[in-house]
């Protein structure tokens, strides 16, 4: 979320998918289109068939590179030093859309005199702390601006010490910060954002990334021919960016360069951020996120007091709409807390537990790995199969007391103790696992009803059809019996530790004769309510912070407007404009294009009659056009704040973020990340090359988990694992597989687990296509078909050659199709800011035959020690001395 | 019959007759795939939903029948998807209605080697009474460092990506209330 969320204000993609068809350029990468989200893919074929130019940036070739007018293979790993070879070009080549960039971004903003650049410090910026892995972003602020300015669109890391400066600005407000329109003071953001990207030559793109300089320069120059006021071009990108330990940043730059050529808010343009569940988008705005609350509020931090204002101040913005944040806390917790919940006990702000650090999946089963963890709920998900280091994960499974499983069919993880690789093998006997488990059977979305939220932020309803099979629920159901049935054995207890739960409002009516809870009595209380009546509120706009209104999620608020389920409209498109806004509800108040205000010039009028969308009608005094205008409505293109202004009242009529604290758009990010305040090409943790860009190899703030059970190999040109792995989706099959793999008619389609190799690889290592071949890691080892097959192609890099190995990480021990799942191959290991892992690039070794051991690392297994005389190879900068955790990882990696 | 119908039912006289030169029209039926009928046509409502696999998001029409489902087709009124579905949204219907699906409530004791079935309702008191017991004996009034924190680490969540938001609500909800922090997903970023 922070790469779009820092940036923009907000973590959704920022457009919808039918959208597309009005983009004059396409770029697909980290993303399979075609293969992944084949429906959404026919607004790409739209946009093609009205003449726009489909660009598909990706290592392999796939069906999305069929349908493109041109496929550019790139090294695993190596985006960002592409995409930040695209903004060189646009910016040494005077092709960025000036009055756009002036007016509605922070280019014009000066920095700090004391800020250095990843070009002075060879790959680092200011304020690193060796000590302790992190950045104090102090030094990242804007001139004359005190403390640090409050990240909007990812409150939670800005409650790290340091980042937010408890949430207060002194000196100037960031409004009045001093700027350049003329972009040339050497310390505005323009000018630094160019000496950042200087170095990210066509040549050095060329030589990192694998790439013609022909092709780079053809992707650079459709980008730009298809931007400015009358054309626009829209990004596309999935989990091939996500999945790095550096992905935000991956995103930030593709945000960056957008902003550049003045793609945002318009339509055609954007950034689509394709999402692989059906509700992923939703499990982060109600988050099952330990960082966070519903809506993006963050989980209380230990050093919050009791105090809410305390809280509340360190999270409300002086200026932009975060300005409202007490308004949005406070009714959550009037909703989770109900008459419970008064002023004079800080709306029993109390009752949330207390962060104390990270708190993520993988830490977790690192804990449960060590014995520190009894009970695991899993509930629709697979870790057995779809987390890194599968045998860790299952390892974690052993040492716990108690699992609860809820899914459709019996998946590897509720089937760990009898079925998984290291049981077969004999490492481990089922005897010896002292796990309960419970397996509850779920009901399918066809059961229930509820809730998705898309790729494009809607809301859209599924109506329950049919009554669940035998003991089949929902997990609505399971929750709120548990809730009751704990409930009642604490009944009694005067333990403070036991308030929240007893204050907790647990009354949905329930229907139908298991006793389901109304899923719409729950959406109304998403939606919010007045406490007085129960009457529903409209929008977040009529949220209080006095506790006269309660509400689930804040940014959901108005999805039950006029008591009306707006999730389940179902207005047939062909009915309606092509925005169709009357089919479901998309977050924030059903804009379906995000900061709209941005498609209009500074005073109001559309940059074209072709691109028109939300403008200024001055007769009306309001804002209008084909969506609901992000922005003030009434607010005029000429309004500007005095200095005195706070809140809303502080962004002028030409602000289009109206998230941010300053709203203009971050180019440059003062605070809200932890690994840097502009992207950086960083190599993955496991990579064939050594970082050609800067002596700094990997991102410096990465998250590792460094033990026994978890190796990593060599940081480049690791001689036992030569070759870069990288692992994907296809079309048949879905995410660990727990609803594809049990499906005839899925599995016959793919029926078996395979690996891609060049004919290239193929000829060096003796593996013939439909044969056999085993592939390696430090982790672990398994055995697949291979594929030989000129569609992932051999790099040549900096004149070495690179070959680069394709596996779907679907498969696992149960089901129909039965194999080792890739993610017996990967480690455990995560981008700072979201804590997501690094299963996109990594190294392995492959072999022709079956030679699969079925050893595992986290079983006690060890890899071959590296070739005598080998020099050690530091994974961070030579040149800057030893990080000392990297230096562990090398001890471990060849103890 | 005479010779006369039986030449008048000659498929190729028939496309000369009619002009169907490519007889793909009403030549190309017979009495029975005339009669034939999509299995959807005795459905006796058409549920409205959504496909659970990715997030494009398609509209799904579930053809139901007496509390069964006799098929799932794509929604043509969805503006997303315009009445599509990929192989595997075409396969929802034995998703759903498989064999595969479990009805069972399932328990496997400490040590055991096989699934026991039991009961839902004793499941779930089974579950409430651990979750109590662990939570508990795991209840951290103070961290380590003497942090009021009101929380267990004893108990962990994952899921949610593929549930509906009203069900992660209720996780997020009751998980908090009892103090439990570890609740995640795989929707990082």
């Amino acid at each position: 979320m922070p790469g779009l969320g820092i940036t923009l204000g907000r973590g959704g993609a920022t457009t919808f998918q039918q959208d597309l068809a009005n983009a004059d350029c396409i770029v697909i990468q980290g993303s399979n289109m075609a293969e992944c989200h084949p429906v959404g893919f026919q607004w790409v074929m739209e946009a093609k068939e009205r003449g726009a130019t489909v660009i598909h940036v990706d290592p392999r070739f796939t069906r999305t590179s069929a349908m493109a007018d041109l496929h550019v293979p790139l090294r695993v790993g190596s985006d960002i030093a592409f995409l930040g070879g695209l903004i060189r070009y646009v910016l040494e080549n005077e092709r960025y859309f000036r009055e756009y960039v002036v007016h509605y971004t922070n280019a014009a903003n000066i920095l700090r005199e004391d800020y250095q650049d990843a070009e002075d410090l060879d790959g680092l910026f200011s304020g690193y702390e060796r000590e302790k892995n992190r950045y104090d972003p102090a030094t990242w602020q804007y001139e004359g601006v005190e403390g640090a300015l409050p990240a909007a669109g990812h409150k939670e890391v800005f409650a790290e010490p340091g980042a937010g400066a408890r949430g207060e600005t002194g000196g100037l407000p960031p409004f009045e910060a001093p700027k350049d329109l003329t972009l040339q003071h050497p310390r505005c953001v323009f000018q630094v954002l160019r000496r950042h990207f200087q170095r990210y030559t066509p040549a050095i793109v060329s030589k990192v990334c694998g790439v013609s300089e022909a092709q780079f320069l053809k992707v650079a120059e459709a980008l730009c021919a298809n931007s400015g006021r009358e054309r626009t071009s829209a990004f596309c990108y999935a989990v091939g960016w996500t999945q790095h330990s550096v992905g935000v940043q991956y995103i930030r730059t593709a945000t960056i360069l957008q902003l550049l050529l003045g793609n945002i808010g318009r339509p055609g343009g954007g950034i689509l951020a394709l999402r692989g569940h059906a509700s992923i988008q939703g499990s982060t705005d109600i988050p099952t996120l330990f960082n966070l609350l519903p809506g993006y509020i963050p989980m209380p931090h230990c050093e919050h007091s009791d105090v809410l204002a305390e809280y509340i101040a360190d999270h409300q913005s002086d200026t932009g709409w975060w300005h409202h944040f007490p308004k949005y806390i406070v009714s959550l917790l009037k909703a989770w807390f109900g008459d419970a919940a008064t002023a004079e006990n800080h709306y029993c702000f109390s009752h949330l537990p207390r962060l104390t650090g990270n708190h993520s999946h993988m830490q977790t089963v690192a804990d449960m790995a060590d014995g520190r963890l009894q009970g695991y709920f899993v509930m629709g998900e697979n870790p057995a199969v779809g987390s890194m280091n599968g045998a860790l994960q299952r390892k974690g499974l052993r040492q716990i007391d108690w699992l609860v499983v809820r899914d459709l069919t019996l998946i590897e993880t509720a089937e760990f103790w009898r079925t998984a690789p290291e049981i077969q093998r004999g490492d481990v006997k089922t005897e010896d696992i002292r796990t309960e488990v419970f397996f509850f059977p779920a009901a399918a979305h066809t059961e229930k009803d509820g809730s998705f939220t898309n790729t494009q932020r809607m809301l859209q309803w599924h109506h329950k059809a049919v009554e669940p099979p035998g003991d089949a629920r929902s997990e609505l159901h399971f929750l709120y019996h548990l809730g009751h049935r704990l409930k009642a054995l604490y009944a009694k207890s005067r333990e403070a530790k036991d308030r929240p739960l007893l204050d907790l409002t647990w009354d949905y009516p329930t229907v139908g004769r298991a006793g389901d809870p109304d899923a719409e009595a729950v959406l109304h209380e998403i939606n919010g309510y007045r406490v007085a009546d129960g009457a529903p509120v409209s929008g977040f706009a009529e949220l209080k912070d006095d506790g006269s209104t309660a509400c689930g999620c804040w940014i959901y608020a108005g999805c039950r407007a006029e008591g009306v389920n707006q999730t389940a409209r179902r207005k047939p498109g062909r009915e309606q404009t092509w925005v169709a806004p009357e089919w479901g509800w998309a977050w924030p108040a059903n804009r379906r294009i995000l900061y709209n205000r941005a498609s209009a010039d500074p005073e109001g009028r559309p940059w074209s009659e072709r691109k028109k969308y939300v403008w200024w009608d001055a007769a009306k005094a309001r804002w209008t056009g084909e969506d609901v205008p992000d922005f003030i409505v009434d607010r005029p293109p000429g309004y500007r704040p005095s200095p005195e202004a706070r809140g809303m009242e502080a962004h002028s009529g030409t602000d289009p973020f109206l998230m941010l604290a300053d709203g203009r758009a971050w180019l440059f990010a003062p605070s809200g990340l932890l690994d840097g305040p502009l992207p950086t090409h960083y190599e993955p943790l496991e990579s064939p090359v050594q970082n050609a860009l800067y002596g700094q190899q990997c991102n410096p703030a990465r998250r590792e988990w460094r033990r026994r059970g978890n190796p990593y190999h060599r940081a480049w040109d690791d001689p036992r694992y030569p070759f870069v792995l990288t692992t994907y989706r296809l079309t048949e099959h879905h995410t660990a597989g727990g609803m594809s793999r049990w499906l005839s008619w899925l599995s016959e389609l793919q029926p078996e687990q395979f690996c891609e190799v060049s004919p290239e690889l193929a000829h060096e290592r003796g593996l013939s296509n439909g044969g056999w071949a085993t592939l390696r890691t430090a982790r672990g080892d398994l055995e697949c078909r291979v594929l030989v097959t000129p569609r992932v192609p051999t790099l040549k890099l900096n004149g070495t050659w690179v070959h680069q190995v394709g596996i779907p990480y679907h498969w696992g021990v149960t089901g129909r199709l039965r194999a080792d799942g890739a993610n017996e191959l990967t480690a455990m290991l995560a981008d700072p800011n979201v804590d997501i892992q690094e299963s996109k690039a990594l190294t392995c070794d492959i072999v022709p035959g079956r030679q699969a051991t079925r050893a595992r690392a986290a079983t006690g297994a060890t890899q071959p020690a590296l070739p005598p005389g080998l020099p050690r190879l530091h994974r961070d900068s030579p040149f800057l001395g030893d990080v000392s955790h990297a230096a562990d990882a090398q001890e471990t990696e060849e103890s | 019959m005479g010779l006369f119908d039986l030449l008048a039912r000659w498929p190729l006289l028939r496309q000369v007759k009619t002009g169907d030169t490519t007889a793909l029209g009403e030549t190309a039926m017979s009495e029975r795939s005339r009669s034939l009928e999509p299995r959807t046509a005795h459905a006796d409502r058409v549920v409205k939903s959504i496909c659970p696999f990715c997030a494009v998001g398609c509209g799904q029409d579930v053809h139901v029948q007496d509390g069964r489902i006799l098929d799932i087709e794509g929604d043509a009124d969805s503006p997303v998807s315009r009445g599509r579905l990929c192989p595997k949204g075409s396969a929802t219907f034995q998703l759903v209605t498989g064999t595969h699906r479990v009805k069972d409530v399932l328990y496997r004791r400490p040590g055991g080697a096989e699934w026991e079935r039991i009961p839902l309702e004793q499941a779930m008191d089974m579950v409430a009474d651990r979750v109590k017991r662990t939570r508990d004996a795991t209840w951290e009034a103070t961290d380590v460092h003497g942090h009021d924190v009101q929380r267990t680490l004893g108990i962990a969540h994952l899921g949610g990506a593929t549930l509906d938001n009203e069900e992660n609500y209720l996780i997020k909800k009751l998980f908090t209330a009892l103090g439990i922090v570890q609740v995640e997903n795989q929707a990082r970023i």
